[in-house]
């Protein structure tokens, strides 16, 4: 273990906040709140692969995995719909889709 | 040496993504969000978790981020639009509420009295037994998923006539 926890803790936390923030600020646009979102997941990546270097477990890392895997298949879905949305009222603004009919 | 590397690619990180959050231009968030990627991924590689650093750089930066940038290109929503910035007061909540989760998140953790460390190292060899003894299961529910997400995927996709 080359640092102590504690700092890894609080980058993952700084990690954190930075993708709260940019989901909370940038409400209009859903690519950079799909981007906010990565950003809180890599957190959560950091904070199962340092638990998984402090105690010499393999299974955070495994976890680190499945999120990466379960990400994949996220991104890949919410650019679909951002595609499917864009075609139906050129627009990427989430203020605009307010209703659930056509 | 490797401690003082870790708070390089930490600061880096951080700047990577502050930068990549206040960019009205989204190709160049995306340009600094693969920075802050890189970095991460070597964070993990000191952290004895050299697949997962490849990974890292492979699915995310390599992926993910160039799924992101193809569909921007694609829609063209490349352009910088002045209407859809978020103005000041609009930045003031969100960082408040951040702040609060950071500050308590940090405080926990200085206040945490650490155990004497235990840690070896993690070879590759000890990471696949578990991944695939332990958790083989999981590993196929991980291929159900990325099957229906395809799936998903290509029915959002398709094109329709009936408009």
């Amino acid at each position: 273990m080359i640092v102590p926890l504690e700092h890894i803790i609080i980058l993952a936390a700084v990690l954190f906040g930075l993708g709260l923030v940019c989901t909370l600020v940038w409400r209009t646009n859903v690519i950079m709140l799909l981007i906010g979102i990565e950003i809180m997941l890599n957190a959560a990546m950091l904070v199962f692969v340092g638990g998984s270097a402090r105690w010499g477990m393999p299974d955070g890392q495994v976890f680190a995995l499945m999120i990466m895997a379960m990400t994949s298949a996220e991104v890949s879905l919410a650019l679909a719909l951002v595609v499917y949305l864009h075609r139906r009222r050129n627009s990427v603004d989430v203020d605009e889709f307010r209703e659930l009919k056509d | 040496m490797e401690a003082y590397l870790f708070y390089i690619l930490a600061v880096v990180t951080v700047i990577g993504t502050v930068m990549a959050i206040t960019e009205q231009h989204p190709v160049h968030a995306i340009v600094y969000l693969v920075t802050s990627f890189f970095s991460l991924a070597m964070i993990f590689f000191l952290l004895s978790a050299p697949l997962i650093a490849m990974f890292e750089v492979i699915i995310y930066a390599g992926a993910v981020m160039v799924l992101f940038m193809f569909v921007i290109m694609m829609l063209d929503l490349g352009r910088p639009s002045e209407a859809s910035r978020p103005f000041l007061r609009r930045w003031a909540l969100p960082m408040l509420l951040g702040g609060i989760i950071l500050v308590s998140i940090v405080t926990v953790a200085v206040n945490h009295i650490s155990s004497p460390d235990t840690s070896r190292m993690i070879s590759i060899n000890d990471f696949s037994v578990v991944l695939f003894r332990k958790y083989g299961v999981a590993i196929e529910i991980i291929s159900m998923q990325l099957l229906f997400a395809v799936v998903g995927a290509l029915y959002l996709g398709r094109k329709r006539d009936d408009r």
